[in-house]
């Protein structure tokens, strides 16, 4: 595959996951106004999140479009922004590792509770 | 002086250089290319430009008036003056040779780049192509193709200025338009050829082109319909095969 193909799947993927992120951000934004109507603690979100396997698949669908979105949108700003430092690879490579690790973990602790 | 004075300032030199200050007589219907030749022909005959048309055919003459690119042949100073005052420079993102005329050679080239020249298979002896006037393809050409390589909107770009190996939006404009050609043959070497970031994918849709091309061609749209073309040719395949 050439580098252009290469380049064109990564602008597909990217708008790809840019829908699937408009749908999450949504669900997302409607939840917490639903949920904080009266105040909100940590108690009483791990009491909805814990245990609920459709809380967790959302929000994993979330941190995975996000971990394909993200990365190759800041390679391309630091390609323009920096075209001969070589940061664009390194730079969206630690993103997208972070992304996806720090992102999971959340889901796995809202999950679990905090018990795995 | 006399209160209908033009202050011009005009770039001399190449790519360094400064702005020196004519006084050029205001008259009525007056186009900025009326205003350079006249600073030419009568005050400093080194001034150097490039025009041939004077009517909007050509694409020879663009240059950057008061900071954004315009055809001078056809721009009257009073839809731009600012007060009295002119500022009149080369385009944008192309080598200065001297004084208002660029180096447009990189942005041909970029054509030639794009694959952006009609290829058949036909001969003399074969019958004419019919190429229904009402079918998508035709319509779709139709709205790229009164290009006249002026390089307004190449030097108008962000992205072109950004990342030298950009095609840019005239060379993309070409290739969709040709994208659209029911009788050209080099379909899937041209999508290989603009595809990715040296390609339509590089574009942020920030409109620049569209906003200043001249003949109010869209290039931004052109370039959206090769991103979609050339995104699904990559992950699909097209109707000429998979790239």
């Amino acid at each position: 595959m050439s580098a252009a193909v290469f380049q064109a799947k990564l602008w597909y993927a990217q708008r790809i996951s840019a829908m699937i992120l408009g749908i999450c951000v949504a669900i997302h934004l409607i939840i917490i106004f639903y949920a904080i109507r009266g105040g909100l603690s940590a108690q009483e979100i791990l009491g909805r999140t814990q245990g609920n396997l459709a809380f967790a698949l959302f929000y994993e669908i979330f941190v995975l479009a996000c971990f394909v979105h993200a990365p190759i949108g800041v390679s391309n700003i630091l390609q323009e922004t920096f075209p001969n430092s070589g940061l664009a690879k390194p730079i969206s490579w630690l993103l997208a590792i972070l992304i996806s690790t720090l992102g999971t973990t959340a889901v796995i602790g809202v999950y679990s509770g905090g018990s795995l | 002086m006399s209160h209908t004075d033009l202050k011009v300032k005009v770039w001399r030199g190449t790519d360094q250089g400064e702005f020196v200050e004519y006084l050029v007589p205001r008259i009525s219907n007056q186009t900025v290319l009326d205003v350079v030749t006249y600073i030419q022909r009568k005050l400093d005959p080194t001034l150097s430009y490039r025009f041939a048309c004077r009517v909007g055919m050509c694409g020879s003459c663009a240059m950057t008036v008061n900071g954004v690119a315009r055809w001078t042949c056809r721009t009257h100073v009073s839809k731009i003056v600012e007060g009295d005052s002119l500022e009149i420079a080369p385009l944008n993102n192309l080598p200065v040779i001297k004084d208002l005329a660029t180096d447009m050679r990189e942005f041909f080239n970029k054509w030639k780049g794009a694959v952006g020249f009609f290829k058949g298979d036909q001969t003399r002896h074969d019958d004419f192509a019919k190429v229904e006037p009402q079918s998508e393809e035709r319509q779709l050409a139709n709205a790229g193709i009164e290009c006249i390589g002026c390089g307004v909107c190449y030097a108008s770009c962000e992205v072109v200025e950004a990342r030298s190996n950009y095609l840019g939006p005239a060379a993309l404009n070409r290739a969709w338009t040709l994208s659209n050609d029911i009788r050209d043959v080099q379909q899937i070497e041209r999508l290989r050829a603009v595809a990715g970031d040296a390609g339509c994918h590089a574009c942020h849709t920030q409109g620049s082109c569209t906003e200043r091309c001249p003949k109010a061609i869209e290039p931004t749209a052109s370039i959206a319909g090769l991103k979609k073309l050339v995104a699904r040719a990559a992950v699909k395949g097209s109707k000429w095969g998979k790239l």
